[in-house]
């Protein structure tokens, strides 16, 4: 008597695994997208070849003048050249050391705030705080015990970006925090002041308060006191962000229950400590990715201080491609800038995405 | 703060410690502290105006300009007041809005969909732009087109031409202008008609559909209508515009109408840039409907175009509009950028060259800022009546 045997299974249709498969699947899934793909395909080929011929085939990498910008791709000697220029403006080329010690010590320095099992992690963090912006202004600016002073019209370049986007966003917490408290208070009076501050600067351009904090700031203040330029940018940059963060950091406050508030109460808490040891620690947790992104528009946005004549990164790319030495490479410019500043944004735009993937644990209900 | 008042007998604390006392006090010292900062900013105003000799008030308005304009939509010559040079300066910022709201919307919305295709090349496609433009400033855009590509176009004579219709070079772009012809009044007739028949179509079709179940293709009809009837009617009065070609006479093109570079460079920047925003917010938004409401809306039988204009169109657009509105207040906003490249919007002709000649800084200052204002409340004011009246109605 024969057993019966099972034939072995057949292999799955050629067309439907694989390579061809995912094709199938996901490019030729009907008509349409099928004509979509070739479509983009064509795209894709008419933008991409020449843009890779003309940044890395063709370009030069080698020179040191306009002269050796031969070959018709993109001239890089151009922006080697300038590099120095670029990231610290027209800062004494001796001196740089105390930029680049500065940023060092800001990356060491906050460095132990990322390590998870660091003990003490609050003291830490709020005696750098403290401590690094006295050391920064004194690195950065001298004048005091030794230092040689270096005048903030020579700052320039990626530094003053940096220190821009810094100072504004670490000015801009504070305040902002106290008027989104404001804004959520039971006081009329605080209330409306707060309101009116915070839709004033959010209905605003930027530009405008930079061209007013130029013009006008002189005009309110005291004929003998005369405010440095990029003190008068940094004062505009900090008000104006200060309305944005204020508005992230009250919807973190509106996300957190109403039991809380009751709870903080019910233990006998006053408005402070309700406020500073139950509600904010809440809500700013809840607001940190909101934070990074108000600080990424706040990077791009420095970029307009060009209208009051700081040499910021930008400003600093822009003044180079209209030097008679480099006419004609403005591209070249105008795509490292971009560069830089997608570098800077987009890694902390991921960085954001990731915290808010870490910080997603409470208040699920 | 959110405890009830003490009964009136009870016997109470002191004054340090009664929250209601408090409360006043810490009102009545702030309304004292912005009215001492106040009047300090203003007395130093008045001593640094004095001592400038400027005379401060709105008088200025009325004394004539004396300098050129690049670009301006209503009739200008150089001996027309500051006031009309505002008129033109809010008239030049609101069409380089209005361009850059019409194809940001465009592009962002198609951009959006793109980003969500089941086709794996157009969703990277779709991702790269989007992760590109959104992290480059506004402002670096704008000078990569108006330094980097326009201003390196070739002159009128090499002008690129496509079509012979429309003209590239350094100092703008040409395009075909419509002139009026005989047949433009019934034209624009018609086309209120049109859009009278819309409405009345759209109430004849809700209604009966509600009588009686059976759809009627109202898109396929105003399509129908909105390209018949104009046709008809310019078939029998004659055309309604002829077009005006740009044509090379001498060193220049006559004719046509001519964009300047500046427009041409900032209309581009503020799309692509806003657009890359309005893309996530329109993906944000269809995600938001959630999978359940597609299956349902299958399940009742709905064609899948219908479900997308039935089902997930409607409830997407609530999430998406209060988003849009503020990527356009930004890109209203943004439009002031113009002022770098010398295109004559509010902010350059105003808070710039008119701030510059008459030194009135308080005033062309605040003009500017309160147009700004004025543009971001309205909206928000209407944002908000908006939101209110589609926002779900829960028991």
């Amino acid at each position: 008597m024969s057993t019966h045997t099972f034939k072995p299974s057949l292999p799955p249709p050629v067309m439907s695994v694989g390579a061809m498969g995912w094709m199938r699947a996901h490019l030729f899934s009907n008509w349409f997208n099928s004509a979509l793909t070739l479509l983009a395909l064509y795209l894709v080929w008419i933008t991409i070849p020449p843009i890779i011929s003309w940044a890395l085939i063709n370009a030069d990498w080698v020179g040191d003048n306009r002269d050796s910008c031969t070959s018709g791709g993109a001239c890089w000697v151009f922006i080697k050249v300038r590099l120095s220029q670029f990231f610290y403006g027209f800062y004494p080329e001796e001196l740089r050391w105390r930029v680049n010690l500065t940023v060092i010590l800001a990356i060491v320095g906050a460095a132990p705030l990322f390590i998870k099992a660091m003990p003490r992690k609050l003291r830490y963090g709020a005696a750098y705080l403290l401590i690094y912006p006295v050391l920064a202004y004194w690195l950065l600016h001298g004048g005091i015990l030794g230092m040689t002073l270096v005048e903030t019209s020579k700052w320039g370049g990626l530094m003053l970006t940096l220190v821009i986007a810094v100072v504004g966003i670490a000015g801009a917490m504070p305040l902002g925090i106290l008027l989104a408290l404001g804004r959520r208070s039971d006081m009329p009076v605080v209330r409306v002041i707060c309101v009116t501050f915070i839709e004033f600067w959010r209905g605003v351009p930027l530009i405008t308060v930079l061209f007013m904090s130029s013009v006008m700031l002189p005009l309110f203040l005291p004929e003998e006191v005369n405010i440095d330029k990029l003190l008068r940018a940094l004062i505009a940059v900090t008000l104006f962000e200060a309305a944005y963060v204020a508005e992230v950091v009250r919807g973190g406050m509106q996300a957190i229950p109403k039991g809380q508030y009751e709870a903080a109460g019910a233990m006998g808490l006053g408005y402070w400590r309700m406020m500073g040891l139950v509600i904010l620690p809440q809500a700013l947790k809840l607001v940190i990715p909101g934070i990074v992104n108000t600080f990424i528009a706040l990077f791009k946005d420095t970029s307009l201080v060009i209208i009051i004549g700081l040499f910021d990164l930008f400003n600093s790319i822009h003044q180079a491609t209209v030097d008679p030495a480099w006419l004609g490479f403005a591209t070249e410019g105008y795509v490292f800038a971009a560069l830089m500043f997608w570098i800077f944004c987009f890694s902390m735009s991921r960085y954001s995405m990731y915290l808010e993937r870490k910080l997603d644990t409470g208040h699920k209900r | 703060m959110h405890t009830d008042p003490p009964k009136a007998d009870a016997p109470r604390g002191s004054l340090l410690t009664d929250p209601k006392a408090r409360a006043w006090t810490f009102q009545i010292l702030s309304i004292l502290v912005v009215i001492g900062v106040g009047w300090y900013l203003f007395h130093n105003t008045q001593q640094n105006l004095a001592n400038r000799g400027i005379t401060s008030g709105f008088a200025f308005l009325d004394n004539s300009a004396g300098f050129g304009i690049l670009q301006s939509l209503i009739d200008y010559t150089e001996r027309d007041s500051y006031g009309r040079v505002f008129v033109i300066g809010l008239l030049n910022t609101l069409l380089v809005s209005v361009l850059g709201i019409f194809f940001a919307t465009v592009l962002g919305f198609l951009l959006g969909v793109a980003r969500l295709s089941p086709n794996w090349l157009i969703n990277k496609l779709a991702t790269v732009y989007i992760e590109t433009f959104r992290n480059i400033p506004p402002l670096l855009q704008i000078f990569f087109w108006y330094f980097a590509v326009l201003r390196a176009m070739p002159s009128p004579r090499q002008s690129y031409s496509f079509g012979d219709a429309l003209f590239v070079n350094i100092r703008g772009v040409y395009l075909p202008a419509p002139e009026a012809a005989g047949g433009l009044v019934p034209f624009f007739v018609s086309l209120a008609l049109v859009v009278v028949a819309w409405v009345v179509l759209a109430r004849w079709a809700r209604r009966r559909q509600e009588a009686t179940g059976v759809r009627f293709p109202v898109i396929w009809a105003n399509l129908a209508l909105l390209l018949a009837v104009p046709l008809l009617v310019s078939l029998v009065f004659g055309k309604p515009f002829t077009w005006s070609l740009p044509e090379l006479k001498g060193f220049n093109f006559v004719g046509g109408l001519a964009v300047i570079p500046e427009l041409v460079a900032i209309t581009f920047a503020l799309s692509i840039y806003t657009a890359a925003f309005i893309a996530e917010t329109v993906r944000s938004g269809i995600l938001a409907v959630s999978h359940g409401q597609t299956e349902a809306a299958r399940s009742l039988g709905l064609r899948p175009g219908l479900i997308l204009r039935l089902v997930i169109i409607p409830q997407a657009m609530r999430v998406i509009i209060p988003p849009l509105t503020s990527q356009y207040l930004n890109l209203v906003k943004n439009s002031s950028l113009a002022a770098a490249i010398g295109y004559p919007d509010l902010v350059s002709l105003f808070a710039g060259t008119v701030l510059n000649q008459t030194g009135q800084a308080i005033e062309t200052i605040a003009i500017t800022m309160s147009v700004y204002l004025a543009i971001s409340l309205s909206i928000s004011l209407l944002m908000n009546w908006y939101n209110k009246r589609i926002a779900l109605v829960e028991r």
